[in-house]
């Protein structure tokens, strides 16, 4: 177990450098990053002072370290466009996004767990058939584009829900402004969240189904028939849970790509999140917050697989006593 | 026999025959047998084939040209489609902002999201075949860093990494010149995010084929690894490797309109179906809905029935992943 | 005495895209309370088939489509799903191949014993968890109480079907039915479970019904075997009578297959000619007749019922006195020569 833990971590440690690496050389070699900084009228000298004063100047390695030293502590420097330090304009865009991104997870868990399973229980049902097609209608539709036909209908054909921003947000702490303890803020959620949430739903929906219909077939199952268990202990009992293993696996990398795909939806709803400013950041060639954005989801991603193969290993008896007992 | 074996590709490509064996043996073949079975497969490539025609043909069928200034005029601007009131029997779908015709915008926008969709299926199938290719038949510190990188990779969403490498070369051409290298710039950064799939399958199976008797065969002959790889090797993925390349067509259309949508991709002088989403989608509050609707409609159904193609083609060639 | 199993012309179809296929034809066999039968074949004679049919799990699309099951006089093979799964487990057990994958990996072996048990008997979790820990004693797990809470994994192989074994006996079943229990496994522990479960049977006065292509497990452990030939009955008889005198042409070929210690070590092992036919390509008459020694005319379109044949029953027309009698001489000669104890007329033209 710990030589588990040992072994992933050190992976991880990998990944990060790789996309720093990744990100260093983005900031020191796309475009110059002393000209991003000063005016026209700036003089060679003035501009050599900079560079000196930047160590720009210094070996590349050493450079790359004081790089990934700055960055660990939250230090990625000045944005070209708005003159800030990154750190911050992450750190006061982050809630939101975040926020975003777990409702949206709870949404495509929540309604597509049960959908696969009923798809893989009663497959040849026509609700059965009828939620497949619509998954398959759910992941070739671009989520920009449902989310566009979500603002048509809802918001300005209906006028039930606000189609713009974050509604009325609550600061905790000085920290944390939150939408979720408003009744505008959680309105505000609602469609940002479906559209987001609904391609990894569908995902979901066909991974809980597959590995359903898959777990069905094994003999464990055929044996726990023979033993006269009831239906629900077979399908909800023995089926379900073995089927989560899997399942919890692939969500837990969809999470990260939920957090990086709310770029798109940031963008239909004028969310005020990161991925709204790493699009601008992406349009204006402001290289610190896209490599700053960039180390910051690697990180988000390493960390869920951590929690990812934290939750595995206590879902599945294999590995958490392989570990322990047997090495 | 529903997968490609290395003899029956080698029985498809006639040798010396005329394009009537081929079409023979195609139809008499399991893939078309299924595919005339399968109603939905069959739909949804009449829908490509009516949507690639209309694209490549879009300057002889268009009402209208939209990118000449002299047709257009301003004063036809905001006209609904035209079975609404106040509706133009000339603008079937209506007109948009600069009085251009909806329906003429989405023909040649389509062109241009084909297009890029295309391209970048082809670039990033070449290059995930070839480092396939290398990663698998060389092994060794060239296969470790080719997967390493493509494990990585995978850690991100490919949208990411269009964007990203969007911006990057936008960085590098500088505003001026972004404009003229667009085209390139999306079928790197779409091909870029999408050719580990084809590297990771073609890696496999060379692994797979690489110990077979006739690749030793055919070393035993003196044939070198190249000729090996690409007569031999090769033909045995081409089923998986058609089959991701369908469902990444897709991905690329989608991924490319994204990239517009979101302002990184094609300008709006010459608008891919993701960039008259992104300028109708100004109007939508005002009541001008067929300005991004009709576009995002389009979008909806090609990749739709690209997808629907791919995922017939998953089933017809491996029964086994159903 | 009714018997604790009774089947009758069961047949089983299985419809598929090129017409309907019959897996078990006119199958008809007993089974009496603590009485072993052991069912023979080769793979795909349609052995495990019949097990499935008899607990009620056929893999659809397959069917029971003619015939009739009786459990100790009960007919059930047209219950409703639910009343047939309470008698899954409860009156019938069953144990299948693989250990290995018969357990569900991520349940704790107790609780899988007291899931069973709990499902049909009426007891508390702590009296449940009691007759788990006995139930595991039984089948000779060391260390019981603790074992309870092992998961799977943990087990050996042959420990895994000790479980597997405790699991089907936790309701006391009267039928038992034992799907190649031993073939997984290493062989030196098959004797031990092939032991075991025989032992745990007789002192519930279980019906057996032990399916499995190894000749040597059933002559040690049948009292009375049933030899299955795609898909119809071979033979049926008492398991002495069939492993000494084979009547049935099949059943000879498959007897002196088996590789024997005390014989001719450089004699080379006796073979069936060609191959059992595949469901759907069963050439009329009787089934085996392409790969027969003794096929006179009738057999090409005669389709043998089973007939007495010395302590057994046999489907061969030879043991038929209305075709024996118009069987040529040399083909009877040739029969009784291999121990075919052919009917009254036909034998006495022979002699």
């Amino acid at each position: 177990m710990i030589a588990f833990a040992i072994k992933r971590f050190v992976q991880a440690l990998g990944v990060m450098l790789v996309v720093a690496l990744i990100s260093f050389m983005m900031f020191r070699f796309v475009g110059d990053p002393v000209n991003q900084l000063v005016g026209v009228d700036t003089s060679p000298a003035e501009r050599a002072a900079l560079r000196e004063t930047l160590g720009l100047n210094d070996p590349v390695m050493l450079q790359f370290g004081r790089f990934v030293l700055k960055a660990a502590q939250f230090d990625f420097g000045i944005s070209y466009q708005f003159k800030q330090p990154v750190a911050a304009l992450i750190a006061s865009r982050l809630p939101a996004t975040l926020e975003l991104s777990f409702v949206s997870a709870l949404f495509a868990l929540a309604i597509g767990v049960p959908m696969g399973v009923y798809t893989g229980l009663y497959r040849n049902t026509w609700l059965a058939r009828g939620f497949l097609a619509v998954s398959l209608i759910g992941v070739s539709l671009p989520t920009f584009l449902i989310g566009i036909l979500l603002i048509f209908v809802v918001s300005v054909n209906l006028g039930w829900l606000p189609s713009f921003g974050r509604g009325q947000t609550v600061n905790l702490g000085g920290v944390w402004s939150t939408g979720l303890l408003t009744k505008s803020g959680l309105q505000s959620l609602i469609l940002p969240s479906i559209t987001l949430g609904l391609f990894q739903m569908t995902l979901i929906m066909r991974l809980v189904r597959g590995e359903m219909l898959e777990v069905l077939r094994t003999d464990y199952i055929k044996f726990a028939r023979a033993r006269g268990l009831s239906r629900r202990a077979i399908n909800f009992g023995h089926a379900l849970k073995n089927t989560l293993v899997p399942v919890i696996t692939i969500t837990g990398l969809q999470l990260g790509s939920i957090i990086a795909f709310a770029i798109i939806t940031e963008t239909v709803f004028q969310w005020p999140g990161m991925g709204l400013l790493f699009l601008q950041a992406v349009q204006n060639v402001d290289i610190p917050i896209m490599a700053a954005y960039l180390l910051l989801i690697a990180f988000l991603f390493v960390v869920i697989n951590f929690i990812v193969d934290l939750l595995y290993v206590a879902v599945d008896p294999r590995i958490r006593l392989d570990g322990g007992t047997a090495g | 026999m529903p997968y490609v074996t290395g003899e029956e590709t080698k029985a498809r490509i006639p040798v010396s025959g005329g394009a009537v064996g081929a079409l023979g043996r195609m139809r008499d073949s399991d893939l078309w047998y299924s595919f005339t079975r399968s109603p939905l497969a069959l739909v949804s490539a009449l829908v490509v084939a009516l949507f690639v025609l209309a694209a490549l043909f879009a300057p002889l069928i268009a009402p209208h040209d939209p990118f000449d200034p002299g047709s257009i005029s301003i004063l036809d601007s905001f006209l609904p489609p035209a079975w609404q009131d106040g509706g133009d029997a000339r603008f079937l779908l209506g007109t948009d902002d600069q009085g251009r015709d909806v329906l003429s915008t989405i023909l040649f926008g389509m062109r241009i999201s084909l297009a890029v969709g295309f391209a970048s299926v082809v670039f990033s199938m070449l290059l995930g075949i070839t480092l396939g290719l290398v990663a698998g038949y060389f092994g060794g510190w060239v296969d470790s860093v080719i997967m390493r990188i493509a494990d990585v990779q995978l850690t991100f969403p490919a949208i990411l990494i269009a964007l990203l490498i969007n911006g990057v070369a936008r960085a590098m051409a500088g505003p001026q010149s972004y404009d003229k290298v667009v085209f390139f710039v999306l079928v790197l950064s779409i091909g870029l995010s999408f050719w580990v799939q084809y590297g990771r399958t073609v890696r496999g199976s060379v692994l797979v084929e690489a110990n077979k008797e006739y690749v030793l065969a055919a070393r035993l002959i003196g044939l070198g690894p190249w000729t090996i790889m690409f007569k031999h090797v090769l033909p045995n993925v081409l089923g998986p490797v058609l089959v991701i390349a369908t469902i990444n067509l897709a991905l690329a259309i989608i991924t490319e309109a994204t990239l517009s949508f979101l302002g990184v991709g094609v300008p709006p002088t010459q608008p891919s179906l993701g960039t008259l989403i992104r300028i109708g989608n100004d109007f939508l509050f005002s009541g001008e809905w067929w300005i991004t609707i009709f576009p995002g409609i389009t979008l909806a159904i090609l990749a739709l029935s690209v997808n629907l193609l791919g995922d017939w083609l998953r089933d017809a060639l491996n029964p086994k992943l159903r | 005495m009714t018997p604790a199993l009774s089947v009758r012309n069961l047949r089983i179809e299985i419809p598929t895209r090129h017409g309907v296929l019959t897996a078990i034809d006119d199958l008809s066999f007993d089974i009496a309370a603590g009485e072993v039968l052991g069912m023979v074949g080769e793979s795909g004679a349609g052995k495990s088939i019949t097990g499935s049919a008899v607990i009620g799990l056929l893999e659809p699309p397959g069917r029971v489509a003619g015939g009739e099951i009786h459990l100790a006089g009960e007919r059930i093979d047209h219950l409703p799903p639910d009343r047939m799964r309470r008698i899954r487990g409860k009156r019938i057990g069953m144990i299948f191949q693989d250990p290995l994958t018969s357990l569900n990996p991520l349940y704790r072996i107790g609780d899988q014993l007291v899931e069973t048990i709990m499902t049909h008997q009426r007891m508390t979790t702590g009296e449940a968890r009691d007759k788990a820990r006995k139930l595991l004693e039984e089948v000779g797990i060391p260390a019981a109480k603790t074992r309870l809470s092992s998961y799977p994994h943990q087990f050996s192989g042959g420990m895994r079907q000790r479980v597997v074994i405790a699991l089907a006996l936790a309701a006391d079943p009267e039928l038992v039915i034992a799907d190649e229990p031993t073939t997984a496994l290493d062989v030196s522990v098959q004797a031990q479970i092939i032991a075991l479960l025989k032992q745990l049977c007789a002192e519930r006065g279980a019906a057996v019904m032990l399916i499995t292509h190894d000749m040597g497990v059933i002559a040690e452990t049948a009292d009375r075997v049933c030899v299955l030939y795609a898909g119809r009955l071979a033979e049926l008889g008492p398991v002495r009578g069939v492993v000494k005198l084979p009547q049935h042409p099949y059943t000879i070929g498959l007897m002196a297959a088996i590789p024997s210690l005390t014989g001719d070590p450089d004699k080379p092992l006796a073979q069936i000619p060609g191959s059992m036919p595949r469901l759907g390509t069963i050439p009329d008459g009787c089934a085996f007749n392409p790969r027969c020694d003794y096929r006179f005319p009738p057999c090409t379109t005669e389709r043998p019922v089973a007939y007495a044949a010395g302590t057994s029953q046999a489907a061969c027309l030879l043991h038929a006195p209305e075709f024996s009698r118009v069987a040529p001489a040399e083909t009877l000669k040739a029969a009784d020569a291999a121990g075919i104890r052919l009917p009254k007329p036909a034998g006495e033209a022979v002699r």
